[in-house]
């Protein structure tokens, strides 16, 4: 008896925040495309809030009065992107870095930008030769060339 | 130094796997030496991975470039307290780190239970040993924070090498908070193991009682406070450098460090209930259980990279690692919970809706249902791309949606919960516990709403504050006058005798209080206002009643970055108040820049503002000014917080027995005075080992 009632409380409060939750879900979701997948979709992306990433081409960054253009490429493809938010963008955000866009696209398949974001994470993982780094094999004997100057 | 710390690694591996299996075969022979080598054993895996973290903050001391990972996360220029805090910088260090902080944990539970509770301990240390394995096996073979740097030729010869300097630490981590933060997360993520571990090893072990949830109340509390300070110290990290005005922002990372908090609270709140009632057997195992595996799905959502989060982590391979980790760790907790699931019958019934248990009972589900939230709208983009083929996320209209009304409901359970009775609350007591909080509370919503308290949810939340805080004050007073007429000390000394004799209750007030001035913070966030403009020396910009005008612009150099900062001259009623400096620096090493926010903070309002760079094509200066009242109250109510937490892990004070004077006590009093509520005393025998 009490059980069902605590039940009962429960579901209210369960099917509130769950509706709570749709409308919230339905302000806010954002499709997540690659490039490529967004050539595909074709206009019915238009009326959607998208999200796409990709790596800022070198160069293509152009800081115009109001709004700064700039290209974003994955695996071959390439999208322009005009970034109008009012927000200054980040201090990650240079040629070469990794770039999410968030914002609509147009008609002209030009990609309006309210918010960026870029991280540069390469940047601070990476080997400074460039190269993936080689760790020795635990337990065998390191190799050390002459020439090398490594502290034993 | 690097080979050295290589094989402390293995070593401690070697270890951790016998205590492992000596652990199980003394558990199977009941042979007691088996047992004894097993916590040895786990001792040992102690103090070689200190020796391996030795080694390898001796490694970024000495600036020894020919590691990969001291190349990646230092340079010559670093500053001493930060070379020792690069260890926790990246992936490998991390692990690493929280490989060590384990140990430490294990160590300390294995010597304070030494030789106490033959028939849990070895289970535990089986599991905990186990555990430690994991993260083993990733320092080890999967991310060994000691690879050397080396390219191999055509022949397969290695050829090492050492860069003149490294490529230094990213600068957003070069702030104090964010030294702090991480150790301080890694505890509470770390910590969780414990508990989980006394769990399963009393469900393994068909242990009796709740002796476990005694033997771990303090183990669970100390991990709780940790990840609460953690995501706090995380929040405030974010407010103060990255500069976009805010403390939170549901990002993936942060709701990863939420989510094992909010079970862990959820699981601090029903053990009462087993250990008064004997209720909830089933639910608290399973509560430990996930919180556990929330720990290790936080770490997995954060390395992996399958939801991007503006954290700037690497997406790595350590992602399956995890993932079966998490698979074997659900697998063992099902079997184990299959098998021995008889022993987990609940005592007791729920006896009344309006009663303690039911309010134990909603505070579990909504903080579950809180919990599930942000995991479902962390995972979105996973789930949606598994069932419909695109990435679909959600913002922070979702999360808030969601969360602002369970957090409002949960505050009034604060209020409410503590001063239910047990079973049944007649209507009579909720009239006389309740009246004057709730008209107290109602009177400051009248009286706020005129001074432009308009907004519905930080107008309930501050009712339900001032609601809360009367209540907890009601508590204290009614205690301490008893105190007062019996022992005749005065009020204050009062005070602090009702609190010692029972840390647990009135540290868990303190605590409540602390989420009230955190709640109270948050709802501040309701009237933020913010203003952006092109500033040039002279020009001036308004927000809210300030004036600011920028003085100068100037250029320092410091050790190893430049600055550029903005002198700004705040003004109120023509009057200057206060100069601030906000700046941008230039760190040539990781050619970035970052931000240093100047904050003017008060308990009325931070003003906060962000020298965010120059505008492309004018070169002028563009200044970022947001005003955020009440943002202090957060920082102030974790303080608080801690310190509740710190008050409930003291032991009780023993009262000093006074006989009573007949008439003269209520019910209600005799409720505050002694240490647990009615029914408990006979549960209590087992605290004493606690």
């Amino acid at each position: 008896m009490k059980r069902a009632k605590f039940v009962m409380a429960s579901a209210v409060i369960l099917v509130t925040l769950g509706w709570l939750g749709y409308i919230g879900a339905m302000e806010s979701k954002t499709y997540y495309y690659t490039i490529e997948e967004l050539e595909k979709v074709g206009g019915s992306a238009d009326s959607q809030r998208l999200r796409v990433g990709g790596d800022i081409q070198a160069g293509s960054i152009e800081r115009l009065r109001g709004r700064v253009d700039f290209v974003i490429e994955q695996e071959g493809r390439s999208l322009r992107v005009s970034y109008v938010g009012t927000d200054p963008l980040p201090d990650t955000f240079v040629d070469g870095a990794q770039a999410l866009v968030e914002g609509k696209r147009m008609p002209d398949g030009r990609f309006v930008a309210e918010k960026v974001q870029a991280k540069c994470a390469s940047k601070y993982e990476a080997d400074p030769s460039g190269k993936p780094g080689y760790g020795a094999p635990e337990g065998q004997p390191k190799a050390a060339p002459a020439g090398s100057d490594r502290k034993s | 130094m690097d080979v050295f710390g290589s094989f402390a690694l293995i070593l401690a591996f070697t270890c951790s796997v016998y205590t492992v299996a000596a652990g199980i075969a003394g558990i199977r022979t009941r042979h007691p030496l088996l047992l004894k080598s097993a916590t040895q054993a786990g001792i040992a895996v102690c103090l070689l991975i200190t020796i391996a973290t030795a080694c390898l903050v001796y490694l970024f001391l000495t600036d020894d470039f020919s590691l990969a990972y001291v190349a990646g996360h230092s340079n010559r220029d670093l500053e001493t307290f930060y070379k020792v805090a690069a260890l926790w910088s990246g992936q490998e260090g991390s692990l690493l780190f929280w490989s060590w902080l384990l140990s430490l944990y294990a160590v300390t539970l294995l010597i304070a239970n030494r030789g106490k509770h033959p028939e849990l301990m070895p289970y535990v240390t089986v599991i905990v040993a186990g555990v430690q394995c994991f993260f083993l096996i990733l320092n080890v073979f999967v991310a060994s924070p000691f690879q050397v740097l080396g390219t191999t030729a055509a022949d397969g010869t290695v050829q090492l090498m050492a860069p003149a300097d490294g490529r230094g630490l990213n600068p957003l981590l070069q702030y104090p908070e964010m030294v702090i933060h991480p150790p301080m997360l890694y505890l509470g993520y770390v910590g969780f193991t414990i508990p989980f571990a006394f769990a399963l090893a009393a469900l393994l072990g068909r242990y009796p009682g709740e002796k476990w949830i005694h033997l771990t109340r303090r183990w669970t509390m100390v991990a709780w406070g940790f990840q609460g300070l953690g995501i706090l110290l995380g929040a405030h990290w974010a407010y103060a450098v990255l500069g976009w005005g805010g403390y939170w922002g549901w990002d993936p990372v942060e709701n990863a460090s939420l989510m094992p908090w909010l079970t862990g609270t959820a699981f601090l709140h029903s053990v009462m209930m087993q250990e008064k009632r004997g209720m909830m057997k089933v639910w608290n195992v399973w509560l430990v259980f996930i919180t556990f595996m929330l720990c290790i799905l936080g770490t997995l959502l954060t390395r992996s990279g399958i939801v991007s989060s503006v954290h700037a982590f690497a997406q790595s391979t350590i992602g399956p690692w995890f993932t079966g980790f998490l698979l074997v760790c659900l697998a063992v907790c099902v079997v184990a919970y299959l098998k021995n699931r008889d022993y987990l019958r609940s005592e007791s019934q729920l006896d009344s809706m309006v009663s303690r248990e039911s309010s134990f009972l909603f505070n579990n589900l909504i903080l579950l249902a809180s919990c599930f939230a942000v995991l479902w709208g962390t995972l979105f983009p996973v789930i949606s791309e598994w069932v419909q083929g695109t990435k679909i996320s959600v913002g922070p209209p979702f999360f808030n949606k969601v969360n602002i009304p369970i957090g409002l409901f949960l505050l009034f359970l604060t209020g409410v919960g503590p001063l239910l009775a047990w079973r049944k609350t007649s209507t009579e007591s909720l009239a006389r516990n309740f009246g004057w909080p709730l008209a107290g509370g109602l009177l400051a919503g009248a009286l706020a709403w005129p001074l432009g308290f308009n907004d519905v949810y930080a107008l309930i939340c501050l009712i339900l504050s001032v609601f809360v805080t009367l209540t907890i004050v009601s508590e204290f007073t009614r205690g301490a006058l008893v105190i007062r007429a019996r022992a005749g000390l005065n009020f204050f000394s009062s005070v602090g005798h009702l609190t010692m004799r029972n840390t647990r209750r009135y540290g868990g007030y303190v605590v409540h209080f602390g989420m009230v001035l955190i709640f109270i913070g948050l709802a501040g966030a309701a009237f933020n206002e913010d203003v952006q403009n092109e500033v040039e020396p002279g020009s001036r910009m308004e927000i809210g009643p300030y004036t600011l005008e920028v003085q100068s612009l100037t250029s320092r150099p410091a050790q190893n970055y430049t600055a550029e900062r903005v002198t700004v001259d705040v003004r109120r009623d023509g009057q200057s108040l206060m100069y601030l400096y906000p700046e941008r620096r230039f760190y040539p090493v990781n050619e970035i820049t970052g931000t240093m926010v100047a904050i003017h903070s008060t308990l009325k309002e931070d003003l906060y503002v962000v020298y965010a760079g120059r505008d492309p094509e004018s070169n002028r200066a563009v200044l970022h000014a947001y005003r955020n009242p009440l943002v202090k109250w957060i920082w102030l109510g974790g303080i608080v917080v801690v310190l509740g937490t710190v008050l409930g892990l003291v032991p009780n004070r023993q009262p000093v027995v006074v006989l009573r004077r007949a008439g003269v006590v209520t019910g209600q009093d005799a409720a505050a005075l002694t240490p647990e509520p009615v029914g408990a005393q006979q549960r209590r025998v087992h605290e004493a080992t606690d």
